[in-house]
């Protein structure tokens, strides 16, 4: 019965990494499948105009300036959370400890907050607690690095751990410094402002907005242009050719996956000191696992991360502005968001691989 | 890619730019329009957390009583106690509320820093209890007085164990080494509000059995299904035949029903709930629930709001109110159950009946004579609250202020 010569039905393939604009059409093309598969969702499951729905959508994002301002903000946060995780990604280094670095980073900025707010010139403060929060990132994550790099234990099993032991030092330290034992810490320095991040050219997330784009470039040149960034990528290629050509690759895995920490513990700094002036377990907010889907979609490029983070973050803007306008509660917007995400992964997919149907005997020539 | 990709970051900060040089930061003033003044709610959960359920159905109502329109009120959902109650609040203001009102106590000190920015906006945080001692005229507090409500509920739990007792269904396992019974009680966190609680509930409870003794587990959260379930098996699994509880989900009762199914621990232990009726989710063991009746507070503040008037820094209901109940009786209750309840209800309208009657506990095996509260919520009890035989619970600010650990309650955590 069974034919010598049967053929798959369907036949998948890795292809070539296609043209720029081509693929830009691939994922325009999947976005605007989601949208209409979204439509038919809205219509017919919760009854309402799916027009008005996008609209409500978009408005909640960028309907006033400051919705747009907090969409911005909100973006430059899990840019550089995403930003962080790429030099370890790169090196194929699955770097889960993101959620725990940031809140190592911002429970330093927090104590520095609570203890010295008051009393060091806010320049100086900031200035500190940038260099002790982003040590502080680097610090938990150099543990899985250097275990990694020394007995090849399984970095991401280790560094999933490190977010658990950072997320009781957060519960201790809470309760340590809350005295009315309601489980909060409250907005640091309420009145005084002490260790807040000041406007910049008159913009409240200014500096926000600035030490993201200083560190997406830096980032950006390190891992494109510079001999470090360099041997990065090789190791995350291939271990035995690093070792080949020469490269310390223990010594790179830590070298880069400090970097990585620091930056997240720099997120964390931000959270804290620029955004909500607060710590609690929530700091985080998942922000660290998001970051690895903006991470893995933009390829490990910085720049992409700008794109797809931005689009996240406007995603979630506009799913809760859904709730509040037509009291869809949060599952029917997650549903929408789920299907916007799953297209574009799709996206990704036609464009790593080509699919040719029945019996192709020769390869088909590529479109 | 590398120059697509630039080329879109240049898009984006210039669009960034943009954004700047139409301002941003400066708080907009609010609604200047009277006659299109909206109400901005800001909730920490939705309509499947039975906390925040009774909040919508209390500003519908009120709503609906007062013939304020369905646009005129703006909702926030799923606010967390963070950054986002604060942006929420503004982007009420900004859409033209000009009375803010959040539903959680972690949310009071982000309403408290938007009420510093915007002093002609009203914000009132419910369970909150800073607005007296924060020195600003528009943020307010309200809270109702369901120690009341909680009292009522463990008179329900009292009747059942007396029920349980004439049966002869409370064995050697329910009852500890100095022969009380023994019943739980899921609290959330170890502070006022909660100690509060389960106090009223326990004198409810002693006030027609004496011989019981309650212990108390955290769960360290408001709301979590999966923590409020373990916590109630785990104290079926020490013996207590009805648990309380002080969290927001149906976690606890879910429990106890599925162990009496199981026949888990060989005794059926009954569920006194929370916020809503537990009988959708534990038709055979849930008793009642305590619950507040949110509909009288915001027809209150809507009423001021209305007419302009402003509203009172600590606003607090109780029975005579209408603003806290117990839910319907389910079929496990005692008989006799509900003319004992109607007349402990009627004896607390009266006044005839105090919860915290200091004559009903000890403290450290003696009747206290001088009890001090923390009324300025500055973490140290200053206030004598023991006036006239009785602890004056909510009525030098809304928020609870009982804090005192009585005789025969133990808390394991």
């Amino acid at each position: 019965m069974a034919e010598h010569t049967r053929e798959p039905l369907i036949r998948v393939r890795k292809k070539d990494e296609p043209a720029l604009l081509q693929k830009a059409a691939v994922i325009l093309a999947a976005v605007l499948c989601a949208l209409l598969v979204s439509a038919l969702f809205i219509y017919f499951v919760t009854k309402l105009d799916p027009v008005s729905v996008y609209t409500s959508m978009v408005k909640g994002a960028f309907g006033t300036s400051r919705r747009a301002w907090i969409t911005i903000r909100d973006t430059c946060l899990l840019l550089l959370i995403s930003v962080s995780l790429a030099p370890a990604f790169r090196m194929r280094f699955w770097n889960c400890g993101a959620e725990g670095q940031i809140l190592i980073g911002g429970l330093t900025t927090a104590a520095f907050m609570i203890y010295w707010g008051n009393k060091v010139p806010t320049a100086v403060l900031l200035i500190l607690m940038a260099a002790v929060s982003a040590l502080a990132g680097a610090l938990w994550s150099y543990l899985p690095a250097a275990f990694k790099a020394k007995y090849d234990t399984n970095e991401t099993l280790f560094t999933l751990m490190m977010n658990y032991v950072a997320i009781q030092f957060v519960e201790f330290f809470v309760d340590f410094w809350d005295k009315k034992r309601s489980h909060s810490v409250g907005v640091i320095n309420m009145n005084s402002q002490g260790g807040w991040f000041p406007q910049v050219g008159g913009l409240q997330y200014g500096l926000n907005v600035l030490i993201v784009i200083i560190v997406t470039v830096f980032i950006y040149v390190y891992m494109k242009y510079s001999k470090h960034g360099y041997e990065g990528a090789v190791v995350g290629e291939s271990v035995a050719t690093a070792k080949y050509a020469g490269i310390n690759v223990p010594k790179v895995i830590r070298r880069n996956v400090l970097l990585s920490g620091a930056i997240a513990g720099l997120a964390g700094f931000v959270e804290v000191a620029g955004i909500s002036h607060t710590i609690s377990k929530e700091t985080a907010g998942g922000r660290g696992f998001t970051a690895i889907i903006v991470c893995w979609l933009a390829k490990f490029n910085p720049l992409a991360m700008v794109i797809i983070s931005a689009f996240i973050v406007f995603l979630s803007k506009g799913a809760s502005q859904i709730s509040s306008d037509f009291g869809l509660n949060e599952y029917a917007s997650n549903i929408i968001t789920g299907i916007i995400l799953f297209f574009i992964l799709s996206a990704e997919f036609f464009n790593s691989y080509s699919i040719s149907f029945g019996h192709a005997r020769k390869e088909e020539p590529e479109a | 890619m590398n120059k697509f990709a630039k080329g879109l970051l240049a898009g984006s900060m210039a669009l960034a730019l943009t954004a700047c040089s139409s301002g941003g930061n400066a708080p907009a003033s609010p609604a200047a329009d009277e006659s299109n003044a909206k109400i901005g709610i800001i909730l920490v959960g939705d309509e499947n957390e039975g906390y925040t359920y009774a909040h919508m159905v209390g500003i519908r109502e009120a709503a609906k009583g007062l013939g304020i329109a369905d646009e005129d009120i703006l909702w926030k959902y799923t606010i967390g106690e963070d950054q986002s109650c604060y942006d929420a609040a503004v982007d009420l203001i900004e859409n033209g509320a000009t009375l803010v009102i959040s539903n959680s106590y972690g949310h009071q000190s982000y309403m408290q820093q938007a009420a510093q920015e915007y002093p002609d906006v009203t914000f009132v945080a419910d369970t909150g209890d800073t607005a007296a001692v924060s020195g600003l005229a528009n943020f307010k507090n309200a809270f109702t007085a369901v120690y009341e409500s909680r009292y009522v509920s463990g008179v329900v739990a009292g009747m059942k164990l007396a029920e349980l007792s004439e049966q002869g269904l409370i064995t050697e396992a329910n009852m500890d080494a100095d022969g009380n019974v023994k019943i739980g009680y899921v609290g959330a966190f170890p502070y006022a509000e909660v100690v509060s609680g389960y106090t009223a509930f326990y004198l409810g409870v002693k006030s027609v059995v004496s011989n019981v003794s309650m212990y108390v587990k955290y769960t360290n959260s408001w709301f979590d299904l999966t923590a409020e379930a373990t916590v109630a098996d785990e104290l079926m699994s020490q013996g207590c035949i009805i648990i309380g509880q002080h969290a927001d989900s149906t976690g606890a009762p879910s429990q106890l029903q599925k162990n009496m199914q199981d026949n888990k621990y060989g005794f059926t232990a009954y569920s006194v709930g929370y916020n809503v009726s537990m009988l959708d989710v534990a038709p055979d063991i849930a008793l009642t629930s305590a619950s507040n009746v949110w509909e009288k507070f915001y027809t209150y503040a809507f009423t001021c709001w209305k007419n302009g008037e402003e509203i009172m820094t600590d606003w607090t209901g109780g029975y005579n109110d209408g603003a806290v109940e117990i839910t319907p009786l389910g079929t496990a209750c005692a008989e006799g159950t509900q003319e004992r309840v109607d007349a402990v209800i009627d004896a607390i309208k009266s006044g005839d009946l105090k919860v915290f009657d200091a004559s009903t506990f000890t403290i450290g095996g003696v009747t206290p004579t001088s009890m001090l509260g923390d009324v300025d919520a500055d973490f140290e009890p200053e206030t004598e609250c023991l006036i006239d035989g009785y602890f004056h619970e909510s009525e030098f600010r809304s928020a609870p202020y009982f804090a005192a650990r009585i005789d025969g309650i133990v808390e394991l955590n």
